[in-house]
């Protein structure tokens, strides 16, 4: 039979009381399906996810995209229901359903009262092996894929200006191309490309089953057995590390595209977590962007927007609940009159100073006090705390260490966010990519004023 | 409840985009306010001693407190001549207050970790908080807060800065396709209607801190305030609360008026505007619904089927399903104090933009003619009943439809009475309501992009 896991060690550290979420339950089916339970009885609804531990990362050139491609392909029907029909039958019992795709993984959800659980984990598990494929039915949803790209990335100037940074940044790692996939791989997907992913990944050893809200862990489990358990493993192709090189010094890349106002964006390698327990890197620079940006209160909004008045925004992210490397992004508009030139100064000097005074102690009580405070406004949303659980596992980590992190994150020191900043917030670890703003018309006055009256 | 949030504080573009999800269908941020399904909740409603109105509900399930302020303070009630008053009057209020700097004022926020910002629509305009209830966490939170509502100072400084800067989002947003469509539909529904009033660079350039002041008094008072709250606090905390936010507000003597009727069209325009995107943006509609309206029931069951209900509705079955012709396409009624937008946008292909069209004016068109199926009725019913308690499955979104009740004076009993109002809804009345209130002939229509339309 399969296991019984208790996540319920995390509560022997309990000291928020009601600060913190009571743990989730796992089960592990036969065929190596993890399948994890968060009770949340607020409101008489459920959340169902299946996380395939499959995304962008996974892919090769040529076909850039193929993994959303096919979460795309994953509604046009089975046997059983109807291409199109998925979307329609969640929707008449009351429900809500989509799909998403990150560079790790592919993720299908309902949302639905609890009573429809069973609806969403039958239709969910026929199409994890009953997936059909028409050729017609794929050649229009590549159109609809394409307008999807054109509508996110092709006529977004920062999304634009995004895509070439991840391009430039990462010479090897899969990190380097788009989650959406190139324009020419989009037009020439073939039937074949999506068949092949599919029957390559989809299996329920490659996946991990969610249910969150107002449900029983015991009925989950069984109504999981019913019709996920049926399902055999599969053997996975093995994956390859594809690690990145060394950076060799710093790159620099200039993206022209229709818009108003310059944009720069600073990236740089960093770790992603692996270890929860004795990792330390990450969480110093998590820390570290807490201080940066977070709050209204941080550095780079109060130094380079407020007193300075040299940008329109600033903001600095990083992303350590990843399968492959860790990324920083430090970014910013400069304010009108204002060089990007003057921004990038700016920025730099904010890191400076990071890595000569380091940070103070009031600015680390801070970042703390929101990160326990976001452990309980988080705790609002259920869909959020299924795509917490969803993300971690999909990263490599486990949903158990989630508390672990909090208490990690909360004894930070401020000497370690020092060392991290010159370790990783330096030159030869930096690609910089400058939006070069394009006139709309050549000849036109500017657009708003345009306007025609044509009737 | 479309709510543009105007400042963002301390959430930057970075960590936004470095975590790039794709999603099947963009989730629209616009959601008729609908509600309920627990007939088990309990609004409390009261006045403060000076008249604002205060919307409470209690639950103790998580250790927070969220709270907001809302004034009939809209972009509605920007005068002609200074679009963007309003939208800079609160993005100022939290610039200092009470004597207290912009930094310090973050700075009591941030140390407790609570979430401060603002909002505003065409309606109303005001200020979110989400807390901690702790002791200490609650009293600073409440207090900075209670500070910036009732006591900004509108530095001059800051005005200045906060001014330019959003000249520059304006400028920004010149050049999106998206934005200028979106500008331009509202221009060309509404006219000379305070509902078409979009911040320019020209009007912002004219502004000056009197201004701001001047609107906060006239707009930012007592007698139309509206206290929702929502969280783990008692009812005697609740009054406290709501007496503390508003208690030093002023009480002019003249009365707010209401916002000016909406004039339906007499004709049609339709706009073209060039731009170099490779898509074309589209966007068709007419002033729709008031937020209490007969027709309310009726139109909204009827757009679900039409192009309100995402996979299951026609637009998309004929235009994405059936053609491939975009990612997107839906269309849903904006209720506001008057006549807000009913709006049908997509985007598609330069070279698709007249077939788009014409599959969307087509659906239309025969939606109003022949109305829904019973099936289409029954389905629709099925899934906005049923989905009822999704929609108010978190405080946050509770705290939404608490603004929503209290800003409209809708029935305390509102969230009770949605689903039996939506299952009394019948094909004729679909079909007759959709045929007096959208005539495909007066619909206003917006390209930005590429071709033009026939």
């Amino acid at each position: 039979m399969h296991k019984f896991l208790m996540a319920s060690l995390a509560s022997l550290f309990f000291y928020g009381g009601a600060l913190r979420a009571a743990p989730a339950h796992e089960f592990l089916l036969e065929n190596g399906m993890k399948v994890i339970v968060k009770e949340d009885h607020r409101s008489p609804t459920i959340v169902s996810q299946v996380w395939y531990r499959i995304g962008a990362i996974d892919e090769l050139n040529g076909t850039s995209g193929i993994a959303h491609m096919l979460e795309h392909m994953m509604f046009k029907g089975t046997p059983t229901v109807a291409p199109g029909d998925f979307s329609k039958i969640i929707a008449a019992n009351g429900g809500r359903d989509n799909a998403f795709t990150g560079n790790d993984y592919t993720s299908y959800f309902q949302q639905l009262h609890k009573s429809k659980l069973e609806l969403a984990l039958k239709m969910e598990a026929d199409r994890m092996v009953n997936l059909l494929f028409d050729e017609e039915e794929f050649q229009r949803e590549r159109k609809v894929v394409a307008e999807e790209r054109r509508l996110r990335t092709e006529d977004q100037a920062h999304s634009r200006v995004y895509e070439q940074l991840m391009a430039t940044m990462f010479s090897a790692h899969p990190y380097r191309r788009p989650i959406i996939g190139w324009m020419n791989d989009i037009e020439n997907y073939t039937l074949a490309d999506a068949k092949a992913w599919y029957e390559r990944w989809y299996a329920p050893n490659n996946a991990a089953l969610v249910v969150a809200g107002d449900v029983d862990p015991q009925q989950v489990r069984e109504l999981a057995q019913k019709y996920f358990g049926a399902i055999p493993a599969r053997a996975l192709p093995a994956r390859k590390p594809q690690e990145e090189p060394p950076q060799l010094g710093i790159k620099r890349i200039n993206v022209k595209a229709p818009a108003a106002l310059p944009y720069i964006a600073m990236g740089f390698h960093a770790p992603a977590l692996r270890d929860p327990a004795n990792d330390w890197e990450p969480y110093a620079l998590q820390v570290l962007m807490g201080v940066l940006d977070g709050t209204d209160s941080a550095r780079l909004v109060k130094s380079l927007v407020r007193e300075q008045g040299l940008a329109q925004e600033a903001g600095a992210g990083y992303d350590a609940l990843q399968r492959g490397p860790g990324t920083i992004i430090i970014d910013g508009t400069p304010r009108e009159g204002k060089s990007v030139a003057e921004l990038e100064a700016g920025l730099r000097a904010e890191i400076e100073r990071v890595k000569t005074e380091g940070v103070t102690e009031a600015e680390l009580k801070r970042v703390i006090a929101n990160v326990v405070a976001s452990q309980v406004f988080q705790r609002d949303s259920v869909f959020y705390q299924a795509m917490q659980i969803g993300t971690m596992e999909t990263a490599g980590l486990s949903h158990k260490d989630m508390d672990l992190m909090v208490d990690k994150l909360r004894s930070v020191t401020a000497q370690q966010i020092q060392e991290v900043a010159q370790k990783y917030l330096q030159d030869d670890n930096l690609t910089v990519a400058v939006l070069d703003p394009q006139p709309l018309q050549p000849k036109q006055a500017p657009a708003v004023e345009g306007i025609r009256h044509s009737q | 409840m479309n709510k543009d949030m105007q400042r963002y504080p301390g959430r930057s573009t970075a960590v936004r985009r470095t975590k790039l999800l794709l999603w099947r269908y963009c989730l629209l941020g616009v959601a008729l306010a609908a509600g309920a399904a627990q007939a088990a909740l309990t609004i409390q409603h009261w006045q403060t001693a000076n008249g604002a109105r205060v919307y409470f509900v209690e639950t103790h399930d998580l250790p927070m407190l969220d709270v907001s302020v809302e004034f009939p303070a809209g972009t509605g009630r920007d005068a002609a001549g200074e679009s963007g008053l309003a939208t800079l009057t609160l993005n100022n209020l939290n610039s200092g207050a009470a004597g207290m700097g912009e930094e310090q004022l973050a700075e009591q926020f941030a140390d407790v970790g609570a979430q401060f910002s603002g909002g505003i629509d065409r309606d109303r305009a005001g200020v979110t908080l989400r807390t901690l209830t702790s002791d200490a966490e609650r009293t600073t939170a409440l207090a900075t807060l209670a500070n910036i509502v009732q006591q900004p100072d509108f530095p001059e400084e800051i005005f200045q800065r906060e001014k330019s800067r959003m000249i520059a989002s304006v400028k920004q947003a010149g050049a999106e396709p998206g934005a200028i469509a979106e500008r331009a539909f509202y221009k060309a529904l509404y006219q000379d209607h305070p509902y078409a009033q979009t911040p320019t660079v020209a009007t912002l350039s004219m502004l000056e801190r009197a201004d701001v002041r001047r609107f906060y008094e006239r707009h930012y008072r007592a007698d139309q305030a509206v206290v929702a709250i929502l969280g783990d606090v008692t009812r005697s905390q609740a009054e406290a609360i709501a007496e503390q936010l508003t208690g030093k507000l002023h009480k002019p003597d003249a009365p707010l008026a209401a916002i000016s009727q909406v004039k339906m069209p007499q004709q049609s325009i339709a706009r073209q505007i060039a731009h170099p995107a490779s898509q074309s943006h589209i966007m068709l509609g007419v002033p729709g619904l008031k937020r209490l309206d007969p027709d309310y029931f009726p139109l909204l069951v009827g757009n679900h089927i039409l192009g309100g209900g995402g996979f299951s509705s026609r637009l998309t079955e004929e235009v994405r399903e059936k053609r491939g012709l975009v990612y997107g396409v839906s269309s849903y009624f904006l209720p506001l104090a008057d006549q807000g937008p009913y709006l049908i946008s997509l985007q598609t292909k330069k070279e698709q933009t007249a077939e788009a069209m014409k599959v969307v004016r087509e659906t239309i068109a025969t939606f109003i003619e022949q109305g829904p199926t019973e099936q289409e009725l029954q389905n629709a019913k099925s899934n906005i009943i049923g989905s009822f308690p999704l929609r108010i499955d978190s405080n946050k979104k509770l705290l939404g439809y608490l603004q929503v009740i209290g800003f409209y004076n809708l029935a305390l009993t509102y969230l009770d009475d949605y689903p039996l109002a939506v299952e009394a809804v019948t094909l004729a009345q679909i079909k007759d309501a959709f045929k007096r209130r959208v005539d495909p002939h007066l619909m206003a229509s917006v390209v930005v992009g590429g071709e033009a339309a026939k």
